[in-house]
């Protein structure tokens, strides 16, 4: 009975995963199989045939993966630079400075998460396409250089940095940015890598506005390589297809697992789900 | 650095509606260790945040040495101070903690960068740092735990690490936020001690806030009692102990609590408790043709068991060590509680209920009319009955 109770949760955990996991085992599962296996509905793991390295073969050899790696590096780490640069001091300010029109603000950020990309992105193309803009880096990375979401959250862990260690640190003379950057943001590092795994994640999977502001291969993002690497492929070789979607998921995975500890602790501690 | 004497004049702090301080003037001398005591809420701890200059008056200006500072940044006045959740910087390893206020003084802002500030620092100045660093740690005995974590330390060294990150730096004078007040009772009577060693070790001035008045009360060389966003009296302890200036200062120092009745002042100065005459008399005349209600304060020890007194009945007697004190209410007026303190030797009848015969010494009863300011009495000859 107590050996029920013990595991009875880990139970009901391990079930909530397989719907999760069904997806990526499915994915893993075709890359590895012939072409003739693909609609076989089988979930053992071992194929018939072993068709592993052509599938991956031909996914690294027929489209430029690596390019597309590169581009997906330079564009999520552009983002999120930019985006940690200006949230950090304007969450800093909105938690621990008091200034006229502070509530104001923090209530048009509120107001602001509410707005889903989607209903900027025709003004934001028109504006990068009259700016001559379409097809850089740029493009894909300008909309989401401001991120609202990034200042709430850091704002909410920053409320709960002791006041009297800021004021100390003022009497030695340090200034309001190195207060910010050294002292809050450093007590502050889970959140820190929670916002970066989930901006990373948001952006590395990007579709939607890659797909808008570029059409030049040699910038293509991860998925919108895939989606042309389909293309190239008229969708028949799903197995190659699959091989290239498990190369493009595995950073991020690997990223996930690195910042898994911070990455709990961070949005269990701001209550931001 | 020379203990700097501290010049507070008019100053006024308001939060929204409330006036949180009315037009405080203070002038601490040099060297001075000087309390501020209160309740909570009565703006003493705004006051010190303003010397501070983490708080900037409305009115009001702030003078250290000479100098002008109400326009100053907190950082430029040269004060340390002590907060009362020590503050320290918890990524930091006290050695780092100590050296801050150094580093952030002597060190340019390249230098104080992380991974590049090692290669361009000047090698002469670290070795200076690192030196008072072991010197301040030294004077507080935390020698031992310069390269732990705050976390890893219990609260009486984060409070070492705290004083020796103020005292680091020399500082004009030092400022303390109830900075006993999160530590054990036993540790808080020790750390006492240490304080009042620094303080005199070191000759600075000491700007100690606090609401325990048994601390202000054996530490400081004066207190500033406050209430009410003014200061109600300024003296040294025993000036506050025995010369309270008004009965909110006369209840607040001494333990236990001073005794309060219930009296009346006639148009002849006499003084009468429920009908009843004492020998005193009020030195100036009441005004106007009516008695005056006044106040009568009467400390613990000062109350004795004699056969004519006021008729009391025992509530309960508690013994501490050398001391007792025994509870009682009047019994004509219930609602009147009074303690009075004992030796534990004093042999009493005592016993719950028991009633017994009290009177006091007038000498030392202070008179507090219905301003609530003191006035002054005189015991009378006694008329033997």
């Amino acid at each position: 009975m107590a050996a029920l109770r013990k595991y009875l949760p880990h139970l009901v955990l391990a079930l909530g995963c397989v719907p999760m996991l069904l997806p990526f085992y499915w994915m893993l599962l075709t890359s590895i199989r012939s072409p003739s296996e693909i609609f076989n509905v089988s979930l053992w793991p071992i194929p018939e045939h072993f068709d592993a390295v052509t599938n991956y073969g031909r996914a690294a050899a027929q489209v430029p993966m690596a390019r597309f790696m590169l581009n997906g590096v330079i564009v999520c780490v552009g983002i999120l630079v930019v985006q940690v640069l200006t949230a950090v001091p304007a969450a800093y300010a909105l938690a621990k400075l008091r200034f006229p029109a502070r509530r104001l603000m923090m209530t048009l950020i509120i107001a602001a998460l509410c707005v889903p990309m989607q209903a900027l992105a025709l003004p934001l193309f028109v504006g990068l396409a009259k700016a001559n803009l379409l097809n850089t880096y740029f493009a894909m990375m300008a909309p989401f250089f401001l991120s609202v979401f990034a200042i709430f959250l850091f704002h909410q862990s920053f409320r709960s940095y002791p006041e009297e260690v800021i004021e100390a640190a003022r009497m030695d003379g340090f200034s309001e940015m190195e207060i910010c950057w050294r002292l809050v943001l450093r007590g502050s590092l889970p959140s820190l890598a929670a916002f970066a795994v989930f901006s990373l994640v948001a952006h590395w999977n990007d579709l939607y506005w890659p797909m808008i502001v570029v059409t030049d291969t040699n910038l293509a993002p991860p998925p919108l390589g895939m989606l042309f690497f389909s293309d190239v492929e008229s969708g028949a070789n799903y197995g190659a297809l699959m091989a290239g979607a498990a190369i493009i998921t595995t950073p991020m995975v690997i990223c996930f697992l690195f910042a898994r500890k911070h990455f709990i602790a961070g949005i269990t501690m701001t209550g931001v789900k | 650095m020379q203990p700097q004497s501290l010049e507070l004049s008019g100053i006024g702090k308001g939060f929204g509606a409330d006036d949180v301080l009315k037009s405080i003037d203070l002038s601490i001398r040099p060297g001075e260790f000087l309390s501020l005591v209160g309740m909570s809420g009565c703006g003493k701890s705004t006051l010190l945040r303003i010397i501070a200059g983490l708080e900037t008056p409305d009115r009001g200006s702030v003078s250290i040495g000479s100098k002008d500072v109400t326009d100053v940044d907190p950082s430029e006045r040269n004060l340390a101070m002590v907060f009362q959740s020590y503050a320290l910087y918890p990524h930091m390893t006290v050695r780092e903690n100590i050296a801050t206020p150094l580093r952030m003084r002597r060190l340019s802002f390249a230098a104080r960068l992380p991974l590049i500030g090692r290669m361009i620092g000047d090698a002469g100045t670290l070795r200076e740092i690192a030196a008072l660093v072991e010197e301040a740690a030294e004077t507080l005995q935390i020698g031992h735990l310069l390269d732990r974590k705050p976390a890893q330390l219990s609260g009486g060294q984060r409070q070492r690490v705290a004083l020796a990150r103020a005292l680091v730096r020399s500082p004009s004078a030092f400022l303390m936020d109830e900075p006993l007040s999160n530590l054990d009772a036993k540790l808080r009577a020790h750390m006492r001690e240490e304080l009042t060693g620094l303080h005199r070790r070191l000759g600075a001035t000491f700007i100690y806030v606090t609401h325990d008045q048994l601390e202000a009360m054996t530490m400081s060389d004066r207190i500033a009692l406050m209430s009410e966003g003014g200061i109600e009296q300024l003296g040294t302890p025993d000036e506050l102990y025995q010369q309270p200036a008004t009965l909110t200062v006369a209840r607040f120092i001494g333990t236990p609590t001073i005794n309060l009745v219930p009296v009346e002042i006639a148009t002849s100065g006499r003084i009468s408790a429920y009908g009843h005459e004492l020998d005193l008399e009020a030195k100036v005349q009441a005004a106007g043709q009516n008695a005056q209600p006044a106040t009568l304060g009467i400390r613990a020890e000062d109350l004795y068991p004699a056969p004519d007194g006021l008729a009391v009945r025992i509530l309960r007697s508690e013994t501490y060590g050398a001391d007792r004190f025994v509870t009682c209410h009047l019994d004509s007026d219930q609602s009147v509680r009074l303690v009075m303190r004992q030796h534990a030797g004093d042999t009493l009848p005592t016993g719950s209920g028991d009633t017994l015969r009290l009177r006091f010494a007038e000498q030392r009863a202070h008179l507090f009319g219905a301003d609530e300011k003191r006035i002054e009495v005189c015991a009378r000859a006694r008329v033997a009955a």
